[in-house]
């Protein structure tokens, strides 16, 4: 791309015209250079996920814009073509390297067809012709990838909004059970929301159950060790359970200190011990099973 | 403010009524140290439910209190750490590891009338 400051007016204004000989000649030749773009699109497997009349209904749409933005140099309409393109298309499992890749298809085709209509011109037409084909590419790729990243941050808002319960199983004695990825926002909600219920509740003893979590390494340890520190801090105890065999090796090789944390191996277990260091005795008396119309 | 210090049977118990200085905290340790020689208590409950900020050097002081008093054969019980101090003090790394605490002031006396072994077990 020539330096705009070497550029004289004659140079422009000559630019200019070719440019509007441009669009013109693609204006001209829309429905075969659309026809051979979606056939190349299709020879790419690219955009599998739509069906042979969406890929084409969205190839004129693009095509059009296309053409426009050469035309104008302004990318506004084409952003709010591609985010809304992004919004219909992302659900249905479209990938950012497809979307790219038939831009970019776009951009080949045309550029054939004006090479092969301008054999001569060929450096004017470059000159003329990529700035405005690789701003395209970049503004169609960046909405698509923007728009998923909204997608994105909305899914882990609602996952982080299925909040996690703390339940009362008998007085003084809480279950909080923990199911999914800890990260450090959601362990630092889940001790605010496990503090107020302790105070809520007068909590003595809360049973912490990661069953539900796959995976644990070092940072989520310690936000538990922490968790339960803060508990003690507004006066329960803490049972943590259903560490598995493999999280407990883990644990052990990534030399975790978690010596303080009062563990017990199942939910079950965990609340019998509660039930003690509550003072609990649960006793069986004749099974109700014997009766069970009573 | 200088903080009341209450007999109660055997028992002691301060409440932090607003937010200490640096002096009163001194203040403090120095009134709890004479009044559980004076009346030889067996334990002493600070209640801090009125601090919604406990800064280090606060919290250490309280630490320092409770260390001392077992010193003279009284356990120490900090109640009242309300939810937000109490993530604040273990982000900072202050987790009182050797103190008692207790929800409230009810929960504080229950723990030091209750027999010895279990008070040291289930505060920590």
């Amino acid at each position: 791309m020539a330096d705009p400051t070497d550029v004289t007016d004659g140079h422009r204004e000559s630019n200019a015209d070719l440019l509007t000989q441009l669009v013109a000649h693609l204006r001209n030749n829309r429905t075969q250079l659309r026809q051979e773009w979606a056939r190349r699109i299709g020879e790419a497997r690219l955009l599998t996920a739509l069906t042979q009349e969406e890929i084409f209904s969205e190839a004129t749409s693009v095509y059009d814009n296309y053409v426009e933005v050469l035309e104008t140099g302004s990318v506004e309409a084409l952003q709010d073509y591609a985010r809304n393109l992004s919004e219909r298309i992302i659900p249905r499992g479209v990938e950012t390297e497809e979307v790219l890749g038939i831009v970019l298809l776009l951009r080949d085709v045309l550029a054939r067809s004006l090479f092969e209509k301008y054999p001569d011109e060929f450096n004017r037409v470059l000159d003329v012709y990529e700035p405005a084909a690789n701003r395209i590419a970049n503004t169609v790729a960046i909405n698509f990838v923007t728009e998923r990243e909204r997608v994105i941050r909305q899914q882990q808002e609602a996952i982080r909004e299925l909040s996690t319960p703390v339940l009362q199983v008998r007085e003084r004695l809480l279950i909080l059970p923990i199911i999914g990825v800890l990260d450090g926002q959601r362990a630092r909600q889940l001790t605010e929301q496990l503090l107020r219920a302790i105070r809520a509740n007068r909590a003595r003893v809360v049973v912490i159950d990661i069953t539900g979590v796959p995976t644990i390494d070092s940072t989520v340890a310690n936000h538990l060790v922490q968790t339960v520190d803060a508990s003690r801090l507004m006066g329960a105890s803490v049972i943590i359970t259903g560490l598995s065999p493999e999280i407990a090796q883990t644990l052990v090789t990534l030399g975790v200190e978690l010596g303080k944390v009062n563990a017990v191996g199942d939910l079950q277990g965990g609340i019998e011990e509660a039930e003690r260091l509550l003072g609990y005795q649960v006793s069986m008396e004749t099974p109700a099973l014997d009766a069970p119309t009573g | 403010m200088a903080v009341p210090i209450l007999k109660q049977g055997p028992f002691l118990i301060a409440t932090i009524q607003a937010a200490l200085t640096d002096t009163d905290v001194l203040l403090l340790q120095d009134d709890v140290m004479a009044q559980v020689t004076r009346h030889r208590s067996r334990g002493i409950i600070v209640d801090v439910t009125a601090l919604d900020v406990m800064d280090s050097f606060v919290s250490r002081s309280l630490q320092g209190i409770a260390r001392m008093t077992r010193l003279r054969g009284a356990e120490t019980v900090i109640v009242g750490i309300q939810p937000e101090v109490a993530f604040a003090m273990v982000q900072l790394g202050m987790a009182f590891e050797d103190v008692l605490t207790a929800l409230d002031l009810e929960e504080g006396l229950a723990l030091l009338t209750r027999p010895r072994k279990e008070a040291t077990d289930s505060g920590g």
